[in-house]
């Protein structure tokens, strides 16, 4: 047999197949020209990976990497997920042969795609949610409280000439020497 | 578990008669075929006895047979020995896209020695057109070689045709004929080759033995250089053992050639009607008539052709495939390529070779296990769930 038993074990009952619909991450590596292809889907809850999920295009070696990876990320916290190494998981399986070791490469770089990917969406959801602020605040001059469409340079309501604060985004008269949301002063050229 | 043996163009048991004719050459008959005396000569008898059984198998002259080590050393010597050879008339070589590596990479040797090739195209059934043939043939050309069927798709060339082109120009035509001899009738009369490749281990003869046909009259430079063995154009002690052998499987052949045929593939025409009905997306590779009659292949997409090789095994069934993960080069099939499969079909493949003894049993035992097989796998392909997704849209 070309394979370890432990390679055999995961390669007839692997673990953890199938998507996770509502997944926090999503990563995918290789494609069906080099020969494999992985897909991995993470739940994440308090920084921990609480589920995760793959699919796997591919050979013995590539299913049987694919269910470790997902076993040995299980519960680990992100960052513990991170050093999870393309040799960690050959040698949790007891060795590769010398030509399929490109495979256990694809898994740990699918999860830790995964994992940026939930990283990537964390960011900007907060980004989103400042972003949503700054909008909600937007849509009022803040001098007048008239109702602003977002981009203009000038509050129908009050007759001031506006534009964004250099430190906060949001909209401030252009005659002012202080932003009236973040207090930040306007330098004068 | 049943064990059921369905991978004939990688090995084929060898047959106990032959076994039986081998063993005298293993034991008391030990002498070497170039001594002068009579334990030397007795084995000198029977590698000559060989050579007019396989000479007789193939309807070719015994002096036209060259006995060598496999398939593959007979196509390195008939490209090799045969382009360096003929250098002064020229420098051109023509092949199929879909020659085995033996053809390919000693094509790829020439070159670096300065002789150029040009790579015939094939239809999606792997058919090669000989005007494709003609077109390619310049002024240079000094041989042709197209081989006779193709393992990995079973398909059988029209031989004759290109070798009627080749005839006209004066250009030396060879064929591998490894997946064919001892399976189809081959008369090389009837095909008009200069030069055949075949291997003993495709028609229940030992493995290590092999036999390079050459037309009188054509010249070839050797390999091996070093002593007057096969007239020295193949140098090194005879493998008295396993000429014996090949000799004694191209006789069995020749009195089972028929009937092996027509059991096979009745066998094979069941598994390529009932395979497709039983899994979805399961495309058949290869000519549906002009082919093997041990051979049966497929593509199923979605799939990688090594896990159901591995899922297969562990229920007995021993098959191949031309994905490129049981490729040691890790690239698919070169030959699905060049049919225009594109990559991911092409690492679904997936191929079923008869033997002799192979049974209606086995194939429906193999037709049973193989859709959940492919179920299981495709429930982890993220290929199918695209596909499915796709679908649903």
């Amino acid at each position: 047999m070309i394979y370890s038993e432990k390679v055999m074990e995961h390669f007839q009952n692997p673990r953890n197949v199938g998507v996770l619909k509502d997944a926090d991450g999503v990563g995918q590596v290789g494609n069906p020209v080099c020969g494999d292809m992985m897909t991995f889907y993470i739940k994440v809850k308090d920084n921990r990976i609480e589920d995760i999920k793959f699919q796997t295009f591919g050979c013995g070696a590539a299913i049987a990497v694919s269910s470790m990876v997902s076993e040995m990320a299980k519960g680990k916290t992100i960052e513990e997920a991170l050093k999870i190494t393309n040799k960690s998981v050959a040698e949790e399986l007891g060795g590769l042969p010398k030509n399929k070791l490109h495979c256990s490469n694809l898994g740990a770089d699918a999860l830790h795609k995964a994992i940026e990917n939930y990283l990537q969406r964390k960011k900007d959801e907060e980004k989103k949610k400042k972003g949503e602020a700054t909008n909600n605040e937007k849509c009022y001059c803040p001098y007048c409280e008239g109702p602003l469409e977002g981009a203009e340079s000038f509050c129908k309501s009050c007759q001031i000439e506006l534009e964004d604060c250099k430190e906060c985004g949001r909209p401030m008269s252009k005659n002012a020497s202080e932003c009236p949301h973040c207090g930040a002063t306007k330098v004068r050229v | 578990m049943r064990r059921v043996y369905l991978d004939h163009i990688a090995a084929t048991p060898v047959h106990p008669e032959v076994v039986e004719a081998m063993l005298p050459y293993l034991r008391e008959n030990f002498g070497n075929p170039q001594s002068l005396h009579s334990v030397g000569q007795q084995a000198l008898e029977a590698i000559e006895e060989a050579r007019e059984k396989v000479a007789r198998l193939i309807k070719a002259k015994e002096e036209e047979v060259y006995f060598t080590s496999s398939g593959s050393e007979s196509n390195n010597f008939a490209l090799k020995g045969i382009a360096l050879a003929h250098r002064t008339k020229g420098n051109h070589i023509v092949v199929s896209a879909i020659e085995h590596f033996s053809v390919l990479h000693s094509l790829k040797f020439l070159e670096n020695l300065g002789f150029d090739a040009t790579l015939v195209p094939v239809d999606k059934w792997g058919l090669v057109d000989p005007s494709d043939v003609n077109k390619a043939i310049n002024s240079k050309t000094i041989l042709v070689s197209i081989m006779l069927a193709n393992g990995e798709v079973g398909t059988i060339e029209p031989i004759s045709e290109i070798s009627k082109i080749c005839r006209s120009k004066g250009i030396i035509f060879h064929t591998d004929a490894v997946d064919a001899v001892g399976n189809i009738p081959v008369d090389v009369e009837e095909l008009g080759v200069d030069a055949l490749s075949l291997s003993g281990n495709q028609f229940y003869g030992p493995q290590g033995s092999g036999a390079l046909y050459l037309r009188k009259g054509t010249r070839i430079l050797p390999l091996i250089d070093g002593g007057i063995q096969e007239k020295g154009r193949r140098a090194g002690t005879e493998n008295v053992a396993g000429i014996v052998g090949l000799g004694q499987a191209a006789e069995i052949a020749l009195r089972e050639l028929r009937g092996r045929e027509e059991k096979a593939k009745f066998l094979r025409d069941l598994l390529i009607r009932e395979l497709p009905r039983r899994v979805e997306h399961v495309q058949l590779t290869g000519h549906p008539e002009l082919r093997l009659p041990h051979h049966a292949s497929f593509c199923v997409e979605f799939i990688e052709g090594e896990a159901m090789l591995l899922n297969l095994d562990m229920q007995g069934v021993s098959a191949s495939s031309g994905s490129a993960c049981t490729s040691k080069a890790l690239k698919a099939s070169h030959v699905l390529l060049a049919m225009g499969f594109d990559h991911a079909t092409a690492q679904g493949s997936v191929v079923f070779s008869l033997l002799e003894e192979t049974s209606k049993e086995d194939i429906n035992y193999l037709l049973d296990i193989f859709p959940p097989i492919v179920e299981r796998l495709r429930k982890m392909s993220p290929l199918y769930t695209q596909y499915l997704e796709e679908r649903k849209k």
